[in-house]
């Protein structure tokens, strides 16, 4: 994308801002991948209080580095306790005990929808993804979901291939149609910008724009006619206490993935 | 017939042609020993069921021993896709595979419908996705109380599931600890079970009085492979090797590599090439 911004990256801007959705006081089903980012680096700053729960069945873990998958071994030396995992499926997911969900996706609509499973027909793929895995239930059973990707024409598309988990469907009123009762998604952060869904039509729109972001870049980068609120926000950038726990985080995790063996 | 044997006897009886088989292990624990005895022995037509397949299913499914894959998860974690997992469906290499694709949950939810000898499974999934459009054994049930509508899916009953634990004591007795992910639910869903472990020892002494327990009479062998999980890992014992999901990347892309990569490492070794990474590495 080539917004090289003085300082820090878009990817640590995307980081920092996804943290800051976090509060103390979330029990968070955390995703692999840039959620994972995020949600530890909230936790190693604003919001040390934090319940971090990974599928593998670790809750209220709190590793020193990122792990590479959602079970490694220093997520359960952290943890309070790990469960097995169609327990945490079946009583702390499905019975309602997490306030945020935090995932990412390959590709995501206009309504939040995300697709994790094929690019072009499910029967004869282009791209076969690795699939769903706990998204399917996290979208549905958390209170609410907050989701942080990468911004582009790939990513942000006008029409999902495969809806792998709900966000608000096809609009206002799609969730509470068939049931689901919790609040679905309700941020969203790219590395150029953060989006809500819009009180009345649930359409995603741009509410505040990343430092030295103009509203042609984020417009160039979505693959749909894009919102953006009327007074759009300005995202603060990095503090310099953000930014030194992200390096040194994402530091160690390098050091400790590739000196495994 | 003795409950300790040899990994290729183990396999040799347990495992058949067309079985379904379950090789369970929610990262930690994988039992890569047990399935690539699968691999030696040349097992075809296999329906392999799992949450998560990572490189042991990607490995069986580049060596042509799956046409059926039930899995919710198929990729390696944190570092990308599974190739040979994706040029099956993608172009029919080496077999076409067939897929039945759930969600986690659901998933959780089958193994435990199977071992608690129920037909099916219901949970509050599976709403407003494509998932059921896409596998017709998603289906749905109507609560009898309240009316409410909910996704069932068809209990898990494998032939035979592999799973790799810490530790036996004589008696055949097996520990295991850290994330257990579903090998409890997946040993007492299917009609026979095999489980390698670290180390055999004199007794258990369970760290705790819940530690998961899996008594020797669910057991249908029990073999001794240190280091069976590598480069999963065994917590106690070894760490994940996260270098060398990394490598697998690489290693897996190209077909030829795969094959050079599993005849060297897999066909022509046998369970005890896994010692060297079961020590120094915890």
């Amino acid at each position: 994308m080539g917004h090289v911004i003085s300082g820090f990256s878009p990817g640590e801007m995307m980081t920092v801002a996804a943290a800051r959705a976090l509060k103390s006081t979330d029990v968070c089903f955390v995703g692999i991948g840039a959620p994972s980012a995020a949600c530890n680096l909230a936790r190693m700053t604003h919001a040390p209080g934090i319940t971090l729960i990974y599928e593998s069945g670790t809750i209220g873990t709190r590793p020193t580095i990122l792990p590479l998958s959602i079970g490694d071994g220093e997520l359960c030396e952290t943890a309070l306790t790990t469960v097995s995992v169609p327990e945490m499926f079946r009583y702390w997911l499905q019975g309602g005990r997490i306030t945020v969900g935090f995932l990412a996706g390959a590709q995501i609509d206009r309504y939040a929808n995300l697709n994790t499973t094929v690019v072009g027909a499910y029967e004869a793929p282009k791209v076969r993804l690795p699939g769903g895995g706990g998204a399917p239930e996290i979208a549905s059973c958390c209170g609410e979901v907050f989701i942080t990707m990468a911004m582009s024409r790939r990513s942000f598309v006008a029409s999902l291939d495969f809806v792998t988990s709900m966000g608000h469907g096809s609009g206002a009123g799609s969730r509470e149609a068939i049931g689901v009762t919790t609040k679905g998604p309700t941020r969203v952060i790219t590395d150029l910008c953060v989006l809500e869904p819009d009180s009345q039509t649930r359409e995603l729109t741009v509410v505040s724009l990343h430092p030295g972001v103009t509203e042609a870049a984020v417009r160039e980068a979505c693959g749909w006619p894009l919102k953006i609120a009327r007074e759009v926000g300005k995202t603060s950038p990095p503090a310099e206490e953000e930014l030194r726990v992200l390096r040194d985080l994402h530091a160690r995790t390098i050091r400790a993935h590739a000196g495994a063996s | 017939m003795s409950l300790f044997c040899s990994l290729r006897e183990a396999i040799a009886r347990n495992v058949h042609d067309g079985d379904v088989v379950a090789m369970e292990g929610f990262t930690h624990l994988i039992p890569f020993a047990a399935g690539h005895e699968v691999i030696r022995q040349g097992l075809k037509n296999l329906t392999l069921v799992r949450m998560t397949p990572d490189l042991l299913y990607d490995q069986l499914i580049g060596m042509g021993a799956v046409h059926r894959l039930i899995f919710s998860w198929g990729g390696n974690p944190g570092v990308g896709s599974l190739h040979r997992l994706r040029e099956a469906v993608e172009q029919g290499w080496p077999c076409p595979l067939e897929l039945e694709e759930h969600s986690h949950a659901a998933m959780a939810n089958a193994y435990e419908a199977g071992a608690t000898n129920l037909p099916f499974a219901v949970l509050r999934g599976y709403r407003g996705v494509d998932l059921p459009k896409v596998n017709s054994r998603i289906r749905t049930v109507q609560c009898p109380f309240t009316g409410e509508v909910l996704a069932a899916v068809p209990a898990i009953r494998p032939d035979v599931t592999l799973i790799h634990a810490q530790r036996a004591d004589k008696e055949g007795n097996v520990l295991l600890e850290g994330i257990v992910g579903v090998q409890k639910q997946a040993v007492l869903a299917a009609k026979r079970a095999v489980v390698t472990v670290e180390e055999q020892v004199e007794e258990l002494s369970a760290p705790s009085l819940n530690s998961v327990i899996l008594p020797s009479w669910t057991m249908s062998a029990v073999v001794v492979v240190p280091g069976g999980a590598y480069p999963s890992y065994a917590q106690g014992y070894y760490r994940r090797a996260n270098d060398f999901y990394i490598q697998w990347d690489e290693i897996s892309r190209d077909r030829d590599r795969f094959r050079a990569w599993m005849h060297e490492n897999v066909l022509s070794r046998g369970p005890e090439a896994y010692a060297v990474h079961a020590r120094g590495r915890g």
